[in-house]
């Protein structure tokens, strides 16, 4: 990569040039005034850009140079599960037959691409323990309220109007205590034991009647798997609560426990993580819902169901929650995570939990006599190091992630979960090779021998990326969130 | 277990058990008690060799009729239009598709200054001063904007049109009901908002009022007017926008919006069963702060070079937790890139040829099924869509007309109950003089 300024693309305009191809207009040309009301016909051209096809080619091209993804190399962020995005799904999701159909035509027109989401649905029905799936919910933030949405529509119908609460541990994503907020609810934190564990008195002692839900991942962000888990739910379930299971973390226990044994009511998945959907640099995903029985009469309107050999959306759903997205989920990503599910099979699947903690654990003992490892027991498929150690040095956790830049790697997820100190989570996922584990490894050694040797080198990295560490205070104190042609 | 993705080799797995200090996979998994151990296999169907499966998913896709073998006229809020083949090659770079989130601003230049163009672009066609870096779509994007009205107003009621898109009613429906937002619908006349009832029923206590442009029957609203009810009244006036339309008609910024959303989808992203689209989201700058989702901005690094990152976090969930301004994480960033390239490669003057198109066939349209004895159900201004009424049932006629190669508009009456047999036709600038033709002449034979 080259330290060079890439011009946006509207330094690039020239007046006149152009990178379309349209047809002719082969009927009558009206003037436009004549057409719309006085006052509605834009008078200002917007400022978009005027380049050639090979301007925007090269553009682009320049741009995702300075970009890195899976396919660029390691990418261990913790709780992203960033595995490889087959090739597969990109072209079965591009097929005619599937990226270019109206979600409004008739139903007898798409029986295909329903009988692709029935399937999926039953899939992930097997995978979680759940009774029914919805496909509706455009990512995990969006499944987590959606699930939420129902288990205060279940409370309601049971005339339980004072469950305002959704409890989740200290170590919870964030997006836990946010979606629980759009649902109407008020957040109570958790506390995690010395051991990394949800700890149970303390669960014991923030549950009361006015608990809607707890929501947990399992394994939780710290990669162990909280094996209390019967105990959290016969707690929950004691007060008349429901169990949430977010699913973000889904890779570390396929074919090994399903939400659905372990006591949760309600699951979200993120296709987009565990089922390859690729991030897209920051989305599409597709976060589908599953419920046990008792939660089924809320799922988002319309549910898709079978009847006489046809495949159809059922609207009569009096008790649902009403929906939560326009049409029927992100389709598209569905159609990848689907291709996955079916190139993987069941023993697949199996293997690709086992080798992600196999990954994991070989990862965190290889790295331990280097880092301090805040839990140690075994993982399951991410682990978290503190960095306490080398901050003494005066190397921060900041700087190893920055440093690890001038290796190639993205660095783990970092300062996540809140409840370490100088923490890193690092997830390295089934399909990567022991070399490529054993690679990164060395970097780590390396880095943390420079923080005690040179610690400067890290503080001062990245040295070899196109730009270094960028002014975050000056981008929030004085926001340019646009660009503005120079007057 | 031997998988093209599972590289592990037995000698690999050996080495690194020993590494651990244990003697199988199965070890690490003992801390999952027991009474919870999934045992046995999961009841799926075996997995398929990549060839197989190509096929059979093939055979599968085919069984739907798709928009490249069908001269479509189903809009209704997804449409049918020119996506410059650039658009897929550039998004097919796996340097963007198979990149997280940009956390990690020096390796992600790439993307954080192609959301930083994708922003502006989106300001210059709304109008609008700052957007974000996108939204699931359309409706969920109307949605936070009725929360983010509510928040900044602190008033817990809003005002949208029944000329909305009915499904993205229904989403703002299930976040009200979240949030306790009361949501009133105010009816039409003509086919627009009905400006009587809006200004009987905006009072203090409406947060905002919403309406669509053009609206779900392609008429154009009078923004000028529902902007006056609204901030007549101290409400939040909010326009959800196809960013298309806006290559020809005046932006929702100039008639003072607050808030701008809608669905990218116009630009280079296919149909795709409905998702994933592009939902976006812009604000004036007053409201900057209380935008959801990412944004990206501008900055420099030591040596002063510019560079971009996200900014802003502090209204975001990662931060904030349950003080975000909103849940959203994953948004449709590669979709955003997709419609980036998309308005890049149209630019100035193709984003306003292509609106144009859209307008003048579609009121080519509109006037060959008047020739044909069909009638139009308003009378007023369109963009691409317009409403028909048929003696027979819309689901009839499209039948029908599947049979000559043409999909045909959406059924109003399921679920406007008094445009029984009205149908919304739309018609892009994909549609050529002898489809609208052939279209015209069968709907007005099936009409009889």
């Amino acid at each position: 990569m080259s330290k060079k300024d890439q011009k946006l693309i509207f330094e690039m305009s020239q007046p006149g040039r152009i990178g379309y191809s349209l047809p002719e207009l082969d009927v009558p040309r009206k003037d436009a005034a004549e057409l719309l009301p006085d006052g509605y016909v834009r008078e200002e051209a917007p400022e978009l850009p005027e380049v050639s096809e090979l301007d925007i080619m090269r553009h682009y091209t320049a741009l995702s140079k300075r970009n890195h993804g899976v396919d660029s190399g390691f990418y261990p962020l913790g709780s992203c599960t960033m595995k490889y995005n087959p090739k597969i799904n990109e072209d079965i999701a591009r097929l005619d037959g599937l990226a270019h159909i109206h979600p409004l035509q008739q139903e007898e027109t798409v029986q295909g691409a329903l009988e692709l989401m029935y399937d999926l649905q039953e899939h992930l029905k097997e995978i979680t323990g759940m009774d029914e799936v919805t496909l509706q919910p455009a990512a995990g933030a969006h499944g987590e309220w959606t699930g939420l949405m129902m288990i205060r529509a279940f409370h309601e119908a049971n005339g339980d109007f004072n469950r305002t609460k959704v409890i989740v541990p200290d170590s919870a994503h964030g997006t836990n205590p946010a979606s629980a907020a759009v649902a109407g609810f008020e957040t109570v934190t958790v506390k995690s034991g010395e051991d990394g564990l949800v700890d149970l008195e303390d669960l014991k002692r923030v549950v009361d009647e006015t608990t809607a839900a707890l929501m947990l991942t399992n394994p939780n962000t710290l990669g162990l798997f909280e094996e209390n888990i019967l105990e959290m739910a016969e707690i929950i379930h004691g007060v008349g609560g429901k169990l949430y299971y977010d699913g973000a973390n889904l890779n570390a226990v396929m074919s090994k426990a399903r939400p659905g044994d372990m006591g949760f009511d309600v699951v979200h998945l993120n296709l987009h993580k565990t089922f390859t959907g690729p991030h897209g640099g920051g989305g599409p995903g597709s976060g589908p819902v599953g419920v046990k029985a008792d939660l089924m009469p809320f799922l988002p309107k319309p549910v898709l169901v079978k009847k006489d050999g046809m495949y159809q959306f059922d609207n009569e759903r009096p008790q649902s929650i009403g929906r939560v997205k326009p049409f029927y989920g992100n389709f598209g990503i569905n159609v990848r995570a689907y291709t996955y599910i079916r190139s993987m099979g069941p023993d697949g699947l199996k293997a690709v939990t086992e080798y992600a903690v196999l990954n994991a654990n070989y990862m965190m003992r290889r790295l331990a006599p280097y880092f301090d490892l805040p839990y140690n027991r075994h993982s399951k498929h991410e682990f978290v190091l503190s960095g306490r150690r080398q901050k003494k040095l005066g190397v921060r956790t900041l700087d190893i992630a920055k440093r690890l830049l001038d290796f190639g790697y993205h660095p783990p997820t970092i300062y996540f979960p809140l409840n370490v100190e100088e923490c890193m989570m690092i997830e390295p996922t089934e399909t990567e090779s022991k070399e490529t584990l054993d690679a990164f490894i060395e970097a780590m050694i390396q880095i943390a021998k420079e923080a005690e040797e040179t610690p400067e080198v890290v503080q001062e990295a990245p040295h070899t990326t196109v730009i270094g560490r960028l002014d975050e205070t000056l981008a929030a104190r004085k926001p340019v969130l646009r660009y503005e042609k120079e007057q | 277990m031997k998988h093209r993705y599972l590289p592990l080799t037995e000698s690999d797995k050996k080495e690194m058990l020993d590494a651990i200090g244990v003697s199988s996979i199965e070890e690490l998994f003992e801390d999952i008690p027991e009474k919870v151990r999934f045992k046995g296999t999961y009841n799926l169907k075996e997995a398929k060799a990549e060839p197989l499966l190509k096929r059979e998913l093939s055979q599968l896709a085919a069984k739907n009729a798709n928009n490249k073998q069908y001269a479509s006229f189903l809009g209704a809020g997804v449409y049918d239009h020119y996506a410059p083949s650039i658009v897929d090659h550039v998004i097919s770079r796996s340097e963007f598709y198979t990149a997280y989130t940009p956390y990690q601003p020096e390796i992600s230049q790439g993307e954080l200054q192609a959301i930083f163009e994708f922003q502006t672009m989106i300001c210059e066609l709304t109008g609008m001063d700052v957007a974000n870096s996108s939204m699931y779509d359309g409706g969920t994007a109307l949605a936070e904007a009725a929360m983010l009205s509510a928040g900044q107003t602190k008033r817990k009621k809003v005002l949208v049109s029944e000329t909305v898109h009915p499904e993205a009613r229904d989403v703002l429906r299930t976040y009200a009901k979240g949030q306790g937002i009361e949501v009133i619908e105010v009816p039409y006349k003509n086919g627009a908002t009905d400006l009587e009832s809006l200004n009987s029923l905006v009072d203090r206590d409406t947060a905002a009022v919403i309406v669509q442009y053009p609206n779900f029957f392609g008429v154009v609203e009078p923004l000028a007017d529902v902007e006056k009810a609204a901030h007549g009244e101290g409400a939040m006036f909010v326009v959800s926008a196809n960013p298309l339309s806006l290559g020809i008609l005046t932006p929702p910024g100039k008639f003072g919006a607050d808030i701008v959303v809608g669905d990218a989808q116009p630009f280079g992203i296919p149909a795709q069963f409905g998702g994933p689209h592009c939902g976006y989201f812009a604000v004036t700058k007053k409201l900057m702060r209380k935008v959801p989702g990412r944004l990206v901005g501008q900055t420099k690094d030591e040596e002063g070079q510019r560079g971009f990152v996200l900014t802003l976090q502090a209204r975001e969930q990662h931060i904030r937790r349950d003080k975000a301004t909103s849940n959203i994480c994953s948004n449709q960033a590669l979709n955003a890139l997709a419609a980036s390239v998309a308005m890049t490669a149209l630019g100035k003057n193709g984003v306003r040829e292509s609106a144009e198109q859209n307008l003048q066939k579609a009121h080519f349209a509109k006037e060959a099924l008047k020739q044909q004895g069909v009638d139009i159900v308003f009378e007023a201004p369109t963009f691409n869509e317009f409403v028909i009424r048929l003696n027979k049932p819309v689901k009839d006629v499209n039948s029908q007309l599947l049979k000559q190669g043409i999909i045909g508009g959406y059924d109003l009456g399921l679920v406007y109950k008094e445009l029984k047999n009205c149908m919304l036709v739309a018609v892009t600038e994909m549609r050529t003089k002898e489809e609208i033709e052939l279209f015209a002449k069968e709907v007005g034979e099936h009409h009889e």
